[in-house]
């Protein structure tokens, strides 16, 4: 039994055997042989050194010539480890004795040397480990070759074991055959992650090893709610685990029972709960949970997954779906974020020193004038079918939003002209997600309808911390003091001046932060299905009194460490259950 | 027969290193292993001598078999000594 602690980023707990997925995408499947296969198998091994040993030798002395002898002479030491007696004598016992097929002999032999080697403390003979990996890499794609395992081919259910899943690939997973996964790196608020919540999905990231730790074929647990993944656990883990699913699933199902009560203080004041969306399929589930709309529709996944832009008519199909599945209920669209960790054939192409502060979202947009009013035309057009607002995200200067609404202005005068019915009245808000914005609301609350506090950016933006890098993901944390303040700052500017604000990033989905957000006077929450319930429970178990006590004295604290305890203190006493530890 | 030696090369026994322990070994037709405190590996195998940590500094005693056993020790040693020919 081995326990890996890493990030939750997606809640709920699942046994089943691991696949993992390396890095091609090639699934290795622990497949039994017969006895009568063993040679033949061998075989197959031992044509698959032989190419391998071929393309080493010629790769050693190319590289040699052309760039260097020292470099060339990494693949000569590649080629004597992959012909060591040693080594191809593992392989062999692990064919005979355990009747396993090469695929998995090999790559269970180099994952053993990978652990041994990333043990070692000195780091230049730590990194052997990439050479192990290159060899096994080398040698599956020759054993493998045309018929690669793709995880269509799973049979039963299993959860996923990789370095690293891009948020279209966890997008794209069937589950049906996966029921959860774990990866090497990634933080909290990561888009894979956020795509994870989404589909409901239990995930870890951050686990650094896990998928080599991983053979594939064994038993794990995965715990989204504390973050760990449990290898191959013993008896009484199991059972512990077993005892825990059930508690988890009777909370779970109390919590569902909520979804038909308002989401209202014990004093009256009502909070508005809506679900943030990526596809408009979810739309259910987010009613399923208890959300009264859809306060955030994250449309960059319509650009993902394709060779070519979408056309006006992918985005009106799109959104026309999410509003009749609305049924009459608001919704938020966000136009296209793309750009930093999420890219597509168009924003991939160049590599930006500084992605997060560079060209993406609202500034690519403007940018690129023709992508972006075939969006706003199909927003629009949208907006006849329901009630429809826009949302523009990483605003930074007032510029940008003059620039925006005046194209979204020439649309309209384009579907007067061209009789396209569409919402005269379509409210047009801001993400509040750079500092610059939080810091002045004042004059963006004038000419905007409503603000949507993006807190992921916000905090990454102000505390200068790379969600992303697992390194300082630890600072990343919107309990810091400077965060509160800034959240002050936007809710007294909208009061002021009229307008709605509601938060949307994962700070919102934090049961831990209701009461400090409903009583700096935030009027929606938008968050991933998944945390509805809860958000909710938090809602009514309070009143504004209490929240505006407690938001009152977030305030005055000093730490993000002195406020996390005394909201988790606070959120504790209020919903013991949701809170309990181990 | 034994002979003991001192890594003294920056980066330590990496990959290139040991690949000439191996190929160095392998000229000499006795049996060599290295030890490095309670661990022995057979010098001639590369998977083994790759999962010796041995970083600068680290104390290695040679021991070799067989007729041409002192001149298998005298061509390991300047090896290691002349830092695997690079730094």
């Amino acid at each position: 039994m081995q326990v890996l602690k890493g990030i939750p980023v997606s809640p709920g707990v699942i046994q089943a055997p691991a696949v993992v997925l390396d890095s091609e995408e090639m699934v290795i499947p622990q497949r039994q042989i017969r006895q009568g296969e063993v040679e033949s198998e061998l075989q197959r091994l031992s044509d698959a050194i032989e190419k391998s040993s071929a393309e080493l030798n010629d790769l050693s002395r190319k590289v040699s010539e052309t760039i260097g002898e020292q470099l060339g002479e990494i693949f000569k030491v590649h080629h004597a480890m992959l012909n060591s007696a040693q080594l191809q004598g593992e392989f062999e016992q692990t064919i005979r004795e355990q009747l396993l097929c090469p695929e998995y002999a090999v790559s269970t032999v180099l994952h053993g040397y990978a652990r041994r080697f990333r043990d070692m403390k000195d780091p230049y003979l730590a990194e052997r480990v990439q050479d192990v990996y290159d060899i096994e890499r080398r040698l599956l794609r020759h054993l493998i070759g045309a018929k690669r395992e793709h995880l269509k081919a799973l049979d039963r259910p299993h959860i996923l074991v990789a370095h690293d899943l891009t948020p279209s690939q966890t997008a794209a997973l069937d589950r049906s055959r996966i029921l959860a996964f774990a990866t090497d790196v990634g933080g909290r608020t990561s888009h894979t992650a956020i795509v994870a919540r989404a589909m409901n999905i239990p995930a870890v990231v951050g686990l650094q090893s896990v998928s080599t730790d991983t053979n594939g074929g064994e038993e794990v647990i995965i715990d989204g709610n504390r973050g760990l993944v449990i290898i191959a656990p013993d008896a009484e883990t199991v059972q512990r685990y077993r005892t825990y699913m059930q508690q988890a699933q009777q909370l779970e199902s109390d919590l569902t029972s909520l979804r038909d009560l308002p989401a209202v203080t014990k004093d009256g004041h009502e909070v508005t709960l809506h679900g943030n969306i990526e596809f408009p399929q979810e739309v259910a589930t987010c009613l399923k949970r208890g959300a009264t709309g859809i306060g955030l529709y994250r449309t960059e996944f319509l650009y993902l997954d394709r060779e070519e832009d979408p056309t006006e008519e992918d985005h009106y199909e799109a959104y026309a779906e999410a509003i009749k599945l609305l049924q009459g209920r608001p919704i938020t669209i966000r136009t296209c974020d793309l750009g930093a960790d999420k890219f597509t054939h168009i924003s991939g192409n160049e590599i930006e020193r500084n992605p997060f502060l560079g060209l993406r979202s609202i500034r690519y947009s403007l940018q690129h004038v023709d992508l972006f009013k075939t969006q706003l035309r199909a927003i629009l057009r949208a907006s006849a079918l329901g009630p429809v607002r826009i949302l523009f995200p990483l605003i930074t200067n007032l510029r940008e939003l003059r620039h925006a609404k005046m194209l979204l202005n020439d649309v309209r005068e384009d579907f007067q002209e061209e009789g396209i019915p569409f919402d005269r009245d379509m409210k047009v808000g801001i993400m509040v997600e750079v500092p610059s914005v939080a810091i002045l609301p004042r004059q963006f609350a004038r000419e905007c309808d409503f603000f949507s506090i993006g807190t992921n950016d916000l905090v990454q933006y102000t505390l200068a911390v790379d969600r992303l890098n697992e390194r300082v993901a630890g600072m990343f944390t919107p309990a810091h003091p400077a965060i509160v303040t800034l959240i002050h700052n936007v809710v007294q500017a909208a009061k002021a001046e009229g307008i709605e604000v509601s938060v949307c990033g994962e700070m919102g989905g934090d049961p831990v932060f209701t009461l400090l957000l409903v009583g700096l006077g935030v009027d929606t929450i938008s968050t991933a299905a998944t945390s509805i319930p809860e958000i909710k429970k938090m809602v009514r178990s309070t009143s504004m009194r209490q929240a505006r006590r407690v938001a009152n004295k977030v305030l005055t604290l000093e730490s993000d460490r002195e406020i996390a305890t005394y909201l988790n203190e606070v959120a504790r006493q209020i919903i013991p259950e949701a809170f309990a530890e181990e | 027969m034994k002979r003991e030696v001192t890594i003294v090369n920056r980066q330590g026994m990496h990959a290139r290193p040991a690949m000439q322990i191996v190929e160095t070994s392998n000229r000499f037709a006795g049996p060599i292993r290295i030890h490095k405190g309670g661990t022995s590996v057979d010098a001639k195998s590369i998977m083994e001598v790759l999962t010796l940590e041995a970083t600068q500094g680290t104390h290695l005693v040679f021991e070799a078999d067989g007729d041409d056993a002192s001149s298998a020790l005298e061509a390991l040693a300047r090896l290691v000594e002349d830092k695997f020919y690079e730094d």
